[in-house]
């Protein structure tokens, strides 16, 4: 499994309620399911990969996550995650809004723009940055959003929500393996992962 | 639809099986219909493969649609041309999987497939009932069923599953006997009619009974409505292709000649397809059957007979778990319907996964041997399976 998903898992108390936005193939959610004995279900675009997820016993449906997420009532779920997905939405601040509206904890990874790497290619190189992280030229990129772990928990703050827990970490071969970051986290890491909650609850 | 089923190609089969009649709501006992009539006495054809477990936690039961029939996969004899009409997701490792589960199907009442009907002998004249039997709804095909239930002991269903016409059946089991559904899969369906899918029913009805072999329904001594029927029927094969499915099946090519004939014939091979479809059809189905149950179909109002309008509301009454199936190409019930049905089900809390499989094949795609089909339908029927084991 992916690292920063092996970090996620790591937060998510055992028998808990999850979503996962953007689920994919369902790997985390499986993890988490076998595991953790989570109560879990996702929400996924791709009619393909949804199909995946149900032939492996998961709860998933396919559909657009900014307008899913509206249906589910109040303070449905323990934990709502969006990991690597957050640079692809087109209204980042209604949607965690939502998540905390159904969740009592977000969790959000994203790809960290201010990497030492990206920012070196774009001085050095005068191109926008491409890395491992973010692999996409402009004009083909999904990646809409360019986000900073700086830039996120400034964000944060702004809307009014809280920070509960935040981590960095580097990622190698194919983002299976990594390390955690605590020195110069916004220059060294290529990903942040933060749990989110909205300041009322006590964790 | 029988126009698809062929042969599995890998010959897996649940082998022979059987039709059976189970008969009941004799006299004074009759079923009170949803309509207020009373029906009885009243019999159901049925079929079963795969077997029923120690404790009958493995049941499926299989709704069928407009025009299909309890046998829904394996054969009657050896040298049947055709096995049962989903035997692509019926049988041993298939989609549901008969190794593992016990499948149940019956013929809804109102059809002529061997449940009682319009071409039914009615007890009070001994003729058949022709426009006498009684408008039955999908409550009254659902509350047959359920007595069929109760006749092999059955008290719980693993899941209930079903396609068009018999996705509707799904949805009010769930609604209906709450306690008794695990699991649903209601596929390319609805929980009403659109104006659309009315008026083409509406059309095909009066095809029918602009017959004059119709005959006020009272035909069965003479001869059918057959133009009719067959007319109905080609309507009926529009609304199951679609735009593309055509473009692909026929485009403009001509049948079996090089020009235009100048005159009526059949230039077209889609005018030579619907009429052969509409021809074959008259000697299987009955032409008041027909009518009966689209009717059904059309009465069928799932948010005002149990939401007062509102379908979050309808499905408050049921805890079972849900897998949703649309297709892409499906614009007798296009996949907004499904999606309405979901987030429904999502304002209640219930557990419910759902997927818009892309298919050219239009509304009929969930008839079609689709190895995706099959793949989420067995994994889905997995999960439902060792929860109840747990």
């Amino acid at each position: 499994m992916r690292y920063d998903l092996q970090v996620i898992a790591s937060w998510i108390e055992t028998g808990s309620r999850v979503i996962d936005l953007g689920c994919g193939e369902g790997e985390l959610l499986k993890f988490l399911i076998d595991h953790k004995q989570v109560i879990g279900s996702g929400i996924e675009h791709n009619e393909s990969k949804v199909a995946r997820c149900i032939e492996k016993g998961l709860s998933v449906l396919q559909g657009d996550i900014n307008e899913e997420i509206d249906d589910y009532p109040d303070n449905r779920f323990d934990y709502v995650i969006l990991s690597q997905t957050l640079q692809q939405v087109y209204e980042p601040d209604a949607l965690i809004r939502s998540m905390l509206r159904i969740g009592r904890n977000g969790i959000v990874s994203f790809p960290n723009f201010s990497q030492w790497g990206c920012r070196l290619q774009l001085l050095v190189s005068g191109f926008a940055p491409i890395t491992r992280q973010l692999p996409y030229q402009w004009y083909n990129t999904p990646n809409i959003r360019v986000i900073t772990i700086k830039d996120f928990r400034k964000f944060i703050h702004e809307v009014g929500l809280t920070i509960v827990k935040e981590v960095a970490i580097n990622t190698q071969s194919k983002d299976h393996y990594g390390k955690i970051i605590t020195v110069l986290p916004n220059l060294r890491a290529t990903y942040g992962i933060l749990l989110i909650g909205n300041g009322k609850h006590q964790h | 639809m029988s126009e698809y089923i062929e042969h599995d190609r890998d010959k897996i089969s649940v082998g022979i099986v059987e039709k059976k009649i189970y008969a009941f709501a004799e006299p004074p006992q009759e079923m009170v219909l949803e309509g207020g009539a009373r029906l009885g006495p009243v019999s159901l054809a049925y079929e079963t493969c795969g077997t029923l477990n120690a404790d009958k936690s493995n049941v499926v039961l299989i709704a069928h649609a407009l025009s299909g029939d309890s046998h829904v996969a394996g054969y009657y004899t050896p040298d049947d041309e055709k096995p049962g009409w989903w035997d692509s997701m019926v049988g041993p490792g298939k989609g549901i999987d008969t190794n593992k589960y016990f499948v149940v199907c019956s013929n809804i009442i109102g059809s002529c497939m061997g449940s009682t009907g319009p071409c039914t002998i009615n007890p009070k004249t001994v003729l058949p009932y022709g426009l006498d039997f009684p408008v039955v709804t999908i409550a009254d095909m659902v509350a047959a069923q359920k007595a069929l239930m109760d006749h092999l002991g059955i008290k719980k269903l693993l899941a209930v599953v079903g396609g068009s016409i018999g996705g509707m059946q799904v949805l009010e089991w769930c609604l209906k006997y709450p306690q008794m559904v695990e699991a649903a899969i209601p596929l390319a369906t609805t929980t009403r009619h659109s104006a659309l899918a009315i008026a083409f029913n509406e059309v095909a009805r009066q095809a029918i009974m602009a017959d004059p072999k119709w005959n006020g329904g009272n035909y069965y001594f003479g001869e059918k409505p057959a133009l009719g029927l067959a007319v109905a029927r080609m309507i009926g094969h529009i609304t199951y292709l679609s735009d593309e499915a055509m473009r692909l099946k026929f485009g403009r090519r001509l049948q079996d000649k090089g020009d235009f004939s100048f005159n009526f014939d059949a230039d077209f091979q889609v005018e030579s397809y619907l009429r052969y479809q509409g021809k074959k059809f008259v000697d299987r189905f009955d032409a008041n059957a027909f009518l009966y149950i689209t009717k059904a179909a059309d009465y069928y109002d799932l948010e005002k007979q149990h939401g007062d309008g509102s379908a979050v509301r309808a499905f408050s009454k049921t805890g079972a778990i849900f897998l949703v199936i649309s297709f892409t190409s499906d614009w007798l019930y296009p996949t907004y319907q499904s999606r309405s049905m979901v987030k429904a089900m999502k304002k209640n809390g219930l557990d419910v996964s759902f997927c818009e499989i892309e298919a050219d094949w239009g509304h009929d795609a969930f008839l079609l041997p689709n190895p995706r089909l099959s793949a989420v339908i067995r994994g889905f029927l997995e999960r439902v399976y060792n929860s109840t084991r747990k």
